[in-house]
């Protein structure tokens, strides 16, 4: 330790006022601090503190995203060889996702930790590690053939558009990573939607199953081909085609376990969400007229990105409620509108993204109303004691 | 009710319990045995202006000047029957200022034993509530008197709709009050009575319903008791105050420390201003943390001289008050006017490899980020790195579960920090005092100072009323 130590402090004259590397001093200070917690004492206030910070903070939440993560590498392996109607071991079929996977993640963080960079050497603030988690979010929310260039650029108009125009972490309306998905999935639709959940790019003389279809559960329903449906364990377990961290409830109830045990998610918020989508699910399901609206409401748990919003994308903390009782609320409205945007419009077989960036802009209304309703009490109590005197 | 359930009891005197359920203790070590030591006479006193939030003072001395126990030193600037007198007699020595010549402190040195100013044994029962409030005023003591709105000296134009006294401290380490109250109760039960005089309303003491069990406080007359449980902050008079008649906009409550109703109690039994407390000397790095009697402004280095863990590469802390309140001071700094305790704390000044992830058995917080939640009971030797830089607000509901009020911290403090006037007044800034928020800020990841922000309020609050 302390060789590495002396390290950085030879080198940090160089970054410091007056030297020669002097406008990347903020870069400097986010490696310096990455590698050392500082010795930094407290001056005023409180002379002793929580020993978390945000750079723990966030790397539970990227640990509890590892299940999701490791599942997804895995089945993008599994789908694909399975598309290809070749048996391999699964240690071949984590190695092909790896490989597909990994190059995702590593331009997401670039563009994104390039940009959050750029913005605290302009502003000159430390840089902050909100992007650690969206870096991380973002490959888990794509289908594996996103092309690397649009990762980057959905990336890059996340950051800056989601939230560095507001002020940066902590400032923004809406969810980063979810804004990004929004982006592919706007700005390029024919990439995000049809056949795109599979890696099928076939090697020579390989070839597609017969009867492959590569379509996703919620597409499957949408089209009216229930028949198709995976079975529940299946879905639960998540060997289905989806987005690359979404499919697996199980991989994601993990992640979910630990955020709560370690008090760094809400769980206010997931167990309002899963009671909003029941809620909505239920509602449906006994006014059914088709297929859709026919599933078991537990379904809609375990299909798509619901139980992936819920826990990891409804939850952060920013572009939620920041109220305690408006996170009731909140949750409870994204799940209700989830089921009804994937049962009720045609168009988007997905409506869980939809769903919390909708809410993520309302968020600040419903915190008004819980605000004001405190006033009110307050305001109550005042009028009663003047009465009295 | 959400915050306390307040049920009825048949073991006290059929009162009801106010259960405080939010906030936290945070298990330190250096908690301070219940043996009283007499400190020996410190080589210099001290009256710092500074301890006394928005003071302009305004020097009644010169430097040189002999001075007796109860001589005014200095008024304020802004309401000049307000005075602060010397605690010890002997020589204003030396004038110490700071930036913008800002007075800092006052040192005197003292005489061997003490010389008081005599103001004169009162008969309570036939003094005026304008008699026993200039008695106040003259002998110095006027400034133990603090008042809410605003957290500062009880403005002395106003007729307080209540007082209130908290007789137990839940703060980290904090002094244990039945122990300082031992031998003190009949100047205890004096100063309760010359508080009633100066209100119509009623006076309050604020006592734990467990731990409590002195009966100067339990047995108080001229008092209504309230019964409290639950853990940091429900020894806060603020969080008493808040469960009991919380404050409008237009009252006025006061809050008076037990040892400074002590201290008052005394003028009337004595005629003499005698500043002598007891304090706790705690922390970490204490060797033997017990309690000192001692007279209010000594220097610490009276009270830990040879008591203090020494030990290569760590650094004390020396911080008249608790942990999470208290003034920064040093081991020739002067114990504040207003403390009850001293703490030692080890300097967290030493970086730490990696530290945001390893395991980190020996740190102590209130997510289960670190696997020291694995071992519950542990105390630790807490230490006063700050970990991070500022970040803003990210992590949400953490404060809420620190503050037992019906107040929304978050918006609160957001309100503060655009400066709306409007929006602080109805989300109840009169409430509060900085000191209720410390747990907040204790526990604040993005490490944010809310203590500072809510005085920041505070003083708004003030120059928007004045």
């Amino acid at each position: 330790m302390k060789a590495i130590l002396n390290i950085v402090e030879k080198v940090k004259p160089h970054f410091e006022k007056g030297g020669r590397f002097e406008k990347l001093h903020r870069s400097f200070e986010a490696f310096d601090t990455f590698l050392f917690v500082q010795g930094n004492v407290t001056s005023r206030g409180s002379h002793i503190r929580d020993a978390i910070d945000m750079k723990r903070t966030m790397f539970f939440v990227i640990i509890a995203l590892v299940p999701a993560l490791l599942f997804g590498m895995w089945n993008v392996g599994l789908q694909h060889y399975r598309a290809i109607g070749l048996e391999v071991t699964i240690f071949d079929q984590f190695l092909f996702g790896l490989v597909k996977v990994l190059p995702i993640i590593v331009v997401s963080y670039a563009s994104g930790l390039a940009i959050e960079f750029l913005f605290a050497t302009i502003r000159d603030h430390e840089v902050n590690e909100g992007f650690l988690v969206s870096g991380m979010l973002i490959p888990l929310i794509v289908p594996v053939t996103t092309p690397l260039w649009m990762v980057a650029v959905a990336t890059i108009f996340a950051v800056i558009i989601g939230k560095e125009v507001f002020g940066g972490t902590g400032m923004n309306i809406v969810n980063p990573a979810l804004l990004a998905r929004a982006f592919l999935f706007f700005a390029y639709p024919s990439y995000l939607s049809g056949e795109v959940w599979i890696e099928t790019t076939l090697l020579e003389g390989q070839q597609l199953v017969d009867g492959f279809s590569g379509a996703t559960a919620l597409a499957v329903l949408a089209s009216g081909e229930g028949h198709l449906l995976p079975s529940v364990l299946d879905m639960f377990l998540g060997t289905i085609p989806g987005s690359i961290g979404e499919t697996s409830t199980l991989a994601v109830l993990l992640g979910a376990i630990i955020l709560v045990a370690t008090g760094v998610g809400s769980l206010k918020i997931m167990a309002s969400v899963v009671a909003g989508g029941l809620l909505m699910a239920g509602i449906l399901n006994l006014v059914a007229v088709n297929e859709f609206m026919a599933i078991p409401p537990y379904y809609h748990l375990i299909m798509g990105g619901f139980a992936f919003g819920a826990v990891f994308m409804a939850t952060d903390p920013v572009s939620a409620t920041q109220t305690e009782k408006g996170k009731y609320i909140y949750g409870l409205l994204i799940g209700v509108i989830t089921v009804l945007i994937r049962v009720v419009n045609p168009a988007y077989p997905e409506g869980m993204m939809l769903a919390i960036l909708f809410m993520n802009v309302f968020a600040p209304l419903i915190d008004h109303y819980v605000m004001q309703a405190n006033i009110k009490k307050r305001l109550r109590r005042y009028e009663k004691a003047r009465a009295v005197a | 009710m959400e915050i306390a359930s307040v049920l009825f009891c048949k073991r006290k005197n059929m009162s009801k319990v106010i259960r405080i359920k939010k906030g936290l203790d945070i298990p330190l070590l250096g908690e301070a045995e219940k043996i009283l030591q007499q400190a020996p006479r410190a080589d210099l006193y001290a009256v710092s202006p500074v301890d006394f939030h928005g003071l302009t003072p305004r020097l009644l001395v010169k430097e040189g000047d002999r001075v007796k126990a109860g001589t005014p030193l200095f008024y304020d600037k802004y309401h000049e029957d307000i005075l602060f007198t010397s605690p010890v007699s002997g020589v204003f020595s030396l004038l110490v200022r700071g930036d913008k010549r800002r007075i800092l402190e006052l040192r005197i040195e003292p005489d061997a034993t003490d010389d008081y100013i005599d103001f004169g044994v009162a008969d309570l029962a036939a003094m005026s509530r304008e008699e026993v409030r200039s008695l106040l005023l003259k002998s110095g003591m006027w400034p133990m008197i603090r008042q809410r709105p605003y957290s500062i000296i009880a403005r002395t134009e106003i007729v307080p709709r209540s007082i209130f006294i908290s007789c137990f401290s839940t703060a980290p380490l904090a002094a244990d009050m039945d122990f300082l109250v031992k031998g003190e109760e009949d100047h205890f039960q004096k100063g309760l009575d010359v508080l009633s005089k100066l209100t119509d309303g009623k006076l309050y003491l604020g006592v734990h319903h467990q731990k409590t069990s002195s009966p100067a406080f339990l047995n108080a007359k001229n008092a209504s008791v309230n019964h409290f449980s639950g853990p940091h902050p429900a020894g806060n008079v603020g969080i008493q105050i808040h469960h009991t008649e919380p404050i409008n906009k237009g009252d006025v409550v006061w809050q008076v420390d037990v040892q400074d109703v002590i201290t008052i109690g005394r003028l009337f039994v004595k005629g003499i201003h005698d500043a002598t407390k007891v304090i706790a000397l705690t922390g970490p790095e204490v060797l033997n943390p017990r309690y000192y009697r001692v007279t209010s402004g000594a220097q610490l280095a009276s009270m830990v001289k040879g008591n203090i863990r020494i030990q290569k590469d760590v650094t004390p802390r020396f911080v008249s008050g608790d942990p999470l309140t208290g003034t920064k001071s040093s081991f020739n700094g002067f114990l504040g006017f207003y403390h009850s305790q001293v703490t030692v704390l080890p300097e967290g000044d030493q970086p730490e490899l990696v530290g945001w992830i390893a395991p980190n058995l020996d740190k102590f917080s209130i997510s289960r980020t670190f696997l020291s939640f694995l071992m519950p009971g542990k105390k630790y030797r807490h230490n006063t790195n700050i970990r991070s830089g500022e970040r803003p607000f990210v992590v949400t509901g953490l404060y809420e579960k620190m503050l037992p009020m019906d107040i929304l911290p978050m918006q609160l403090l957001k309100a503060i920090m655009i400066n709306d006037i409007d929006k602080m007044e109805q989300l109840g800034i009169y409430e509060v005092a900085p000191e209720d928020f410390a747990l907040c800020e204790y526990v604040c990841p993005s490490k944010i100072e809310i203590q500072s922000v809510i005085r920041e309020g505070l003083d708004s609050m003030i120059r928007e009323f004045s």
